[in-house]
């Protein structure tokens, strides 16, 4: 097998939940050798989150947890008492990158900050990442992913504007500070190569909403005011930007070009109505009665299915697609034809299908070898193998609760 | 020292995704130059500039260097004006190549390889060099040449699926431009992952980001629950299916709001007192956390009729004091006052050499030696054809003359 991208990285991730277990897993993805340590007992809180093979909660089954973490090792490690925190010291020791997203202060107080780790390792690229940042007035404030898009700027462009502001689904910013937080790695590793030094990332999930998400709004604010906020099935400064209800669903449809609005004018037969005045002002009609306007082709969408619809508008090179649920997305025949799932068999949950990534390298592609770990299920692995534990130290390191 | 010093993208993006990866990369000191020509622009500088009559005048001429979103997502970036369809215009470029080591676009499908700037083509004139394509829906495939824009993406990757109210039908559009900026973020760190490996390997490669499917690879809680169950995840709403009361609840004033999550026993009890409505917790509706999840309806609206008599900051530091998360929900506008922000310099002043004053959002990545910076304002037009002919490729400014003359550099 040709090497892996990052066949010679050694990562040790300390964290749970989305950000930084999505961090590493594009790292773990491409080759990287990723050893998660999780606390002794319960593990990584994305074991208890489900969703679970017929809804019944197991630690081993929960599919968020699943889909985060294949490819990794996993250890346990109780990094409240001295010994737990010896281990860490040493696998941090021959490490390239330390992921974790603990609340700001909780690795200083075990003794394990990066003014202590870089003295171990000069050369670590210690990356934290956290809701609010290591610095500032709210870095202590609790919060979930709810709470950062909503202080981040998207909340409030999302969902209808008589209504309260939407979280984006699924923890989507979780992903996104993740996938940030591992470019900035990858900076840092680079860097490395000129300076042979290492250094600490700060990634905050809510600044990483409000600047590469939503920032742009800022810069129009101090020109044209408040932009960016939600407009309901509505969106953009001209119409049409919208979701239609059709015979069998939804579609999404937009037309910002005029001649795009021409050709949608011609598929829907050129009604009486598209010739007035009042339908060809498009960013009156946006700013001002969208509605009114989607009345007049709604009927036209309801004699449709979606696909139809996409297939006559696309062919007019109209931009429409249909809005598909998760299950026609993951089932669709695109998504087969480029590879986009592999399938992993994992000892308690069984074969599922799972996303390779977000894109496709064309000679070191993603590589999926096995499926998420077992909690603790590389101990003996770690401490034995690489850190010279002998079994005996293994039983009372169990026993004293260290592991 | 910036990261990736030493590092040349040529940026061939037009609109958000394209530009803004190069954006992300430029920030970490990546020389990105930005190949525009006047035949074929970047739809960001054209049309009328948001920036009122006063600064943009009538002569539409300038127009081009006025659009304060253009800049924000082609700062510290160079411009270099080609037209590549003149002939002649590859042996110039050719020359910039062989000095790159990354060319990235979003075109449709195709366009690339007619343009003969695809992978193939451009590893006879630099065998090591790195490509990366965005397109909608990927680079082959039944999908391939569907026409999308950012809200698009996301209806084909799953997402808009779920976006809505939960006692709704129709999913809700979305705003901001997701599925053009998860691209971004998503191809920034593959053309570092794919420089790694040239670096280890000495050799170059394509990418293709999807836009549509980087948006479904986010979606695994959703696709696992479709896979082991056969459940299709409906509107989503603010509901989580472990945390309750979560939610965004209006506060004093016009579309103000504040999120609030509430996870364990100990901080239900904190939320009850702090707002003071003791009474709940002997309420059987909301006796454990399971019986809050199956009356979550009824909850939100009572909560909604506490929060609302308070201001947005002020529940926001009631209920941390107690250790609930709860934050304020936040437009740009808030942002832009906003104590955290201010501290951690989120946003920042610059003065365009056009039309002055702009606000530009940082670079997220706080990267203590090598941090990412703002260097330099987007460039105008063809702003550093001279700088790039004469000191990247060894033109003498007669040739570079010759070149304008041919409609080459254009």
């Amino acid at each position: 097998m040709a090497k892996r991208p990052f066949h010679a990285l050694k990562v040790i991730e300390y964290g749970e939940d989305i950000s930084a277990p999505y961090c590493t897993r594009l790292l773990a993805g491409l080759g990287a050798e990723v050893i998660k340590v999780e606390k002794p007992g319960s593990g990584d809180i994305a074991r208890n989150h489900g969703p679970f093979p017929k809804g019944q909660a197991h630690p081993e089954k929960s599919g968020l947890f699943l889909s985060l973490n294949a490819n990794k090792m996993g250890i346990t490690l109780n990094l409240e008492k001295k010994k737990g925190q010896d281990i860490f010291k040493k696998l941090i020791e021959t490490a390239d990158v330390l992921v974790e997203n603990n609340a700001p202060g909780t690795m200083e107080a075990k003794g394990l900050g990066y003014n202590t780790l870089k003295e171990i390792n000069p050369k670590l690229v210690m990356t934290a990442i956290t809701p609010f940042g290591q610095k500032g007035p709210y870095k202590d404030y609790k919060a979930y992913n709810i709470n950062c898009c909503g202080t981040g700027g998207m909340s409030v462009g999302v969902g209808d504007p008589k209504r309260e502001p939407l979280t984006m689904p699924f923890s989507q910013g979780g992903y996104q500070a993740g996938g940030t937080a591992a470019t900035a790695v990858m900076a840092a590793l680079l860097a490395r190569r000129k300076s042979g030094k290492g250094q600490y990332i700060d990634v905050s999930e809510t600044e990483v909403w409000a600047t590469t998400h939503t920032g742009q709004n800022v810069l129009n604010e101090g020109f044209k005011g408040i932009s960016g906020t939600r407009k309901g099935i509505h969106g953009g400064k001209v119409y049409p930007c919208e979701i239609f209800p059709c015979k069998d669903g939804y579609v999404s449809l937009i037309a910002p070009q005029i001649e795009q609005w021409k050709r949608l004018v011609a598929v829907l037969g050129t009604p009486e109505w598209s010739k007035e005045p009042r339908y060809r002002d498009r960013k009156a009609i946006a700013e001002q009665y969208p509605d009114e306007v989607n009345a007049k082709i709604i009927p036209w969408m309801m004699e449709h299915t979606k696909e139809e619809i996409y297939k006559l508008c696309q062919d007019n090179r109209v931009p429409a697609v249909p809005v598909y649920d998760i299950a026609e997305t993951v089932n669709h025949r695109q998504l087969k034809e480029m590879n986009y799932f592999v399938e992993l068999n994992h000892s308690e949950a069984g074969k599922l299908k799972y996303a390779k990534g977000p894109c496709t390298f064309e000679k070191a592609d993603w590589e999926w070898q096995k499926a998420a770990p077992l909690l603790g299920e590389n101990n003996e692995q770690v401490l034995c193998e690489r850190l010279g534990y002998t079994k005996t130290e293994m039983t009372a390191l169990k026993k004293s609760g260290v592991i | 020292m910036q990261s990736l010093e030493g590092y040349r993208l040529l940026d061939f993006g037009t609109a958000v995704a394209g530009p803004q990866t190069g954006q992300l990369l430029a920030d970490m000191g990546m020389e990105v130059i930005k190949i525009e020509t006047r035949t074929k622009l970047d739809g960001l500088r054209l049309g009328r500039p948001t920036v009122g009559p006063e600064i943009a005048g009538t002569d539409e001429s300038k127009w081009l260097d006025m659009q304060p979103v253009f800049h924000v997502l082609n700062r510290n970036k160079l411009s270099f004006t080609i037209n590549l369809k003149q002939l002649g215009a590859m042996d110039v470029f050719a020359r910039l190549i062989k000095i790159s080591d990354v060319v990235s676009d979003n075109s449709s499908p195709g366009v690339m390889e007619r343009l003969g700037l695809d992978q193939a083509s451009l590893e006879k004139i630099k065998p090591d060099i790195i490509t990366i394509t965005l397109t909608g829906c990927g680079e082959s495939g039944p999908m391939r040449d569907t026409l999308v824009y950012a809200p698009l993406i996301i209806a084909l990757g799953g997402l808009e699926s779920t976006l809505g109210y939960a006692d709704d039908k129709s999913p809700m559009n979305l705003v901001p431009g997701y599925g053009d900026t998860n691209a971004s973020i998503h191809a920034a760190f593959a053309v570092l992952a794919a420089l790694w490996h040239r670096e280890e390997t000495g050799e170059g490669q394509h990418i293709s980001l999807a836009e549509s499917y980087a948006v479904t690879s986010l979606l695994g809680e959703a696709t696992m629950d479709y896979l082991m169950n056969g459940n299709i995840p409906g509107l989503q709403g603010n509901n989580h299916p472990a945390l309750c009361p979560h939610g965004n609840y209006p506060c004093q004033g016009n579309d103000k709001w504040v999120a609030i999550a509430v996870d364990t026993e100990a901080d239900w009890k904190n939320f009850c007192t702090a707002i003071g409505v003791p009474e709940w917790l002997k309420d059987k509706r909301f006796a454990d956390k399971a019986t809050r999840l199956k009356h979550r309806a009824d909850l939100d609206k009572l909560i909604a009729a506490k929060t609302i008599k308070f201001d947005k900051y002020d529940i926001t530091n009631v209920l941390q004091k107690v250790n609930v998360a709860a934050t304020p929900v936040l437009n740009c506008e808030d942002q832009l006052a906003d104590p955290h922000f201010l501290a951690n310099k989120t946003f920042y002043e610059i003065q365009h050499p056009v039309i002055g004053k702009e606000i530009f959002y940082s670079n997220p990545a706080r990267m203590s030696e090598t941090p990412p910076a703002f260097r330099h304002h987007a460039p105008a037009l063809g702003e550093n054809n001279d700088h790039i002919l004469t000191k990247l490729l060894g033109y003498s400014q007669q040739e570079v003359a010759d070149l304008v003359k041919q409609q080459i550099i254009f």
